[in-house]
């Protein structure tokens, strides 16, 4: 038997070495084969692609030079951007929003005080982070931050005056007891124990007693530091009160639209707990509720609260303008919200439920450890949803006379000091930059907590 | 210019309203606004939420305008302080719940006086700050010098407002052809005017002014002299309180006074000791006028230090002063041909 090797064939159509491999063919691979995948892929396909062109063709050139390349982007008055003035086709009047910026970012809040804000801005970026950011140490200090700590200290910032000097005097005395109380409690935790229980205490008591109630010491002190620093401000330059009808801008917007996600969240969890309680009288009022705000427009709440309230309640007791609208759209997105969460209580199989119930786990255990973790992981999208309908919702309240950052830039369209033919168009524009990167940061956010949370189902 | 639909609105709100209104008129025992306005230790004013010349916020923030200046000056009279006004910007649906209510003190938001108004809101006008009405404004090449010559015309305006009706009652009564051409919002209607969609362009005179600024050529426009309607913009106060509505429409008068008398802003100081008795008793270096309204005698010294005489203020803000460039026209003093007129000091 003779060896099969190549070089023993005896045919001379064998061939004898291998064949450099080649690239694929283009009808597969390359720039044609992706275009013909991807643009052309069928008549339908086609023919879309074409009117897509079509379209980015007689519109973007045209957007580029408007907004970019004919754009105006300093002077002091519209004298920068009259055509014959500047002696060339005008575009996009940005020296206007330049010009402006100031006053879409803190309103009237008056000048000498708007370090005040910036402060507020600097921490909820911080609080924000802190939270958002997956890898970031601490989170519960984090969320106890961002959702005791900020809100406070906003206050006590943005609105100052003697109310808030008392009210900040009222923290630092309780968290400076609160501090004396753990301090005794770290040499005497037997003192605790009608609140933790003799397990709990005997894991505290067999740290050393720095270490012992570890966690709310740390809040605390967080709370004191901060609280503390507020009020050397208060002390050093003084707080004086701004009044709410002063605030306005892009400020304004970040606080009806946090007060609106920080509040309607917890509250619509709740809401959707309580719709599908079995107790008939939580059960009934949380349905009332909520189809009762589903049922109304939200522009009805807020000329309720701001037009028809002052008419029934005494001048004197009358809450602040810009607090009935942020009461108003908290309750309104957590009705949306609380059947949001529903949906997602419903999704969850009865097994998960037995399941709990099999462990010996409680009413608000189950919900917290098995339940709400999975149907809030689910109903992500529409929460994001809801946050996102809310952030846009924000406008509405210049209806009410708020001046929210929409509501700025139109104050300003009708100033003749900018009156030009193209300053509208670069107000809506600059407006619309804003609302998109907010809105379409969160649903870029909310993408990746969907991929992280769903990274136990991936197989 | 009122808006038909929110007037129909304003009417079903009042009417919903009137049960609630009538209870509280009853029970409401002689408020003192300016008890109240003094332990608040601010004024608490009704603006608008943005009109060119009237009010609008500058970069800093600030409101600027001729009803703005109106509160300041109410606010010097009774603080010695212009800057002690809260604003509070309404829209026009809910300018005269919030006066209504309580929630504002006075209400100077370029508001027309008329008689409905007066009668059914429970509110009073203290008087006219401002004669506005409706005008038009055409291209120069046209070479049209009167309203009277637009026969045939198109005309551009916006859709469902009063400025709408005029137009026709106009046009109608003088025997004229035209073609209105109507757009849902403002800044449309501009906009097609200037792209020669139409021969005129008609609203309030005061804000074709505005309006004239955002055209791509504003000198190629001319604003003709007709006026066909009657648009008294004025402050109002409720109707349940005689005294602080007194002492707003004494701001007023105050302000047309000094202006008559030459007393203005930078001079007020000299004028002091002035020996006309007309200017004594307007500054209180003669008399005590300012105290038969509840205030000091020096209310006048006060309003014109701080904020300026009638004319000041409207030549700084809709006048030759601003980008504006409105004639002093109706607005002017009754010495001068025009309306605004105010009773003696004495």
């Amino acid at each position: 038997m003779t060896d099969a090797t190549l070089e023993n064939a005896p045919y001379a159509f064998v061939r004898k070495e291998t064949l450099q491999q080649e690239a694929a063919p283009l009808s597969v691979a390359g720039p044609i084969a992706w275009v013909r995948n991807n643009l052309f892929s069928g008549p339908v396909n086609s023919l879309m692609t074409l009117v897509c062109l079509y379209i980015v063709v007689t519109a973007v050139p045209d957007l580029v030079r408007f907004y970019f390349i004919d754009a105006v982007w300093s002077g002091t008055n519209r004298d920068a951007c009259l055509p014959e003035k500047v002696g060339r086709p005008v575009g996009a009047c940005w020296a206007y929003v330049a010009d402006r910026l100031q006053y879409f970012i803190y309103g009237s809040y008056p000048i000498p005080q708007r370090w005040r804000v910036n402060i507020v801005f600097a921490m909820f970026a911080l609080g924000v982070v802190w939270m958002l950011w997956d890898r970031a140490p601490l989170k519960k200090v984090g969320a106890f931050f961002f959702f005791v700590i900020l809100p406070i200290s906003a206050y006590l910032l943005l609105l100052g005056g003697d109310g808030a000097e008392t009210f900040l005097r009222f923290l630092i005395l309780l968290t400076f007891g609160l501090a004396v109380l753990y301090l005794v409690l770290s040499f005497v935790p037997s003192l605790a124990r009608f609140w933790t229980g003799p397990a709990l205490l005997a894991v505290e008591e067999a740290a050393p007693p720095w270490q012992r109630f570890y966690r709310p010491k740390r809040l605390i002190l967080m709370a004191m530091i901060v609280f503390g620093l507020i009020a050397v401000l208060a002390q050093a330059v003084g707080l004086p009160r701004v009044d709410t009808g002063l605030w306005g801008g892009m400020m304004v917007t970040f606080l009806i639209a946090a007060v609106g996600i920080v509040f309607s969240l917890p509250l619509g969890v709740v809401l959707a707990l309580g719709r599908r309680s079995k107790l008939p009288i939580i059960q009934l009022l949380s349905v009332i509720f909520i189809e009762f705000v589903r049922g109304v427009p939200l522009i009805t709440v807020l000329f309720m609260a701001n037009t028809m309230l002052p008419l029934f309640v005494p001048q004197e007791y009358s809450p602040d303008r810009l607090l009935r609208p942020l009461i108003g759209v908290a309750l309104f997105a957590a009705a949306y919200m609380a059947e949001v969460i529903r949906g997602g209580l419903q999704a969850m199989p009865k097994g998960q439920y037995e399941g709990a119930m099999s462990l010996g786990l409680g009413y608000w255990q189950m919900m917290r450890l098995i339940i709400l973790p999975q149907a809030l992981r689910i109903v992500i999208p529409g929460i994001v949803n809801t946050f996102i309908g809310l952030f846009k919702d924000t406008t509405l309240v210049t209806i009410v006379g708020i001046f929210d950052f929409l509501r700025t830039i139109e104050a300003t369209l009708v100033d003749p000091t900018w009156a030009t033919p193209t300053t509208r168009a670069t107000g809506y524009a600059f407006a619309a930059m804003f609302y998109f990167l907010c809105c379409w940061g969160m649903s870029r956010y909310s993408i990746a907590v969907e991929r992280r949370l769903a990274a136990g189902q991936k197989r | 210019m009122g808006e038909i639909s929110m007037k129909k609105i304003m009417a079903a709100a009042i009417a919903g309203l009137g049960l609630a209104l009538a209870a509280s008129a009853v029970s409401a025992q002689a408020p003192a606004t300016l008890a109240q306005v003094k332990q608040r230790n601010i004024l608490n004013c009704g603006s608008n939420t943005g009109l060119a010349g009237f009010g609008v916020p500058d970069a800093q923030g600030n409101w600027q305008g001729l009803d703005v200046e109106y509160c300041r000056a109410v606010a010097a009279a009774i603080f010695n302080d212009p800057a002690k006004v809260k604003f509070i910007p309404l829209s026009a649906k809910d300018r005269f719940t919030a006066l209504q209510s309580g929630e504002v003190d006075l209400l100077v938001r370029n508001s027309t006086w008329t008689m409905t108004r007066d009668a059914a809101l429970g509110i009073l006008f203290t008087g006219v700050n401002y004669y506005d009405g409706q005008g038009f404004m055409v291209r120069k090449k046209l070479g049209v010098t009167s309203a009277l010559q637009l026969s045939g015309a198109s005309v551009c305006t916006q859709q469902g407002t009063t400025t709408e009706l005029n137009l026709a009652d106009y046009f109608r009564a003088n025997n004229l052809k035209y073609e209105v051409v109507a757009f849902a919002s403002s800044d449309e209607t501009i906009k097609a005017y200037d792209a020669g969609r139409c021969d005129a362009f008609t609203t309030d005179a005061s804000g074709l002014y505005a309006e004239r600024l955002k055209l791509t050529a504003p000198d190629e426009h001319i604003v003709l002299p007709e006026i066909i309607s009657k648009e008294p913009l004025g402050p109002s106060v409720r109707n349940n309180d005689p005294a602080w509505f007194n002492l707003v429409k004494w701001v007023h008068y105050a302000m047309l006074n000094a202006e008559e008398l030459g007393v203005t802003k930078a001079n007020v100081d000299e004028m002091l000791k002035s020996p006309n008795p007309e200017i004594k008793r307007l500054l209180g270096t003669e008399g005590k006028f300012g105290e038969t309204i509840g205030l000091t005698t020096d209310w006048v010294y006060r309003i014109v230090k701080h904020v300026g005489n009638y004319g000041e203020s409207f030549e700084k803000n809709v006048g030759q002063g601003s980008l504006l460039k409105i004639a002093r026209g109706q607005n002017g003093l009754w010495t001068k041909g025009g309306l605004q007129y105010a009773p003696p000091v004495r």
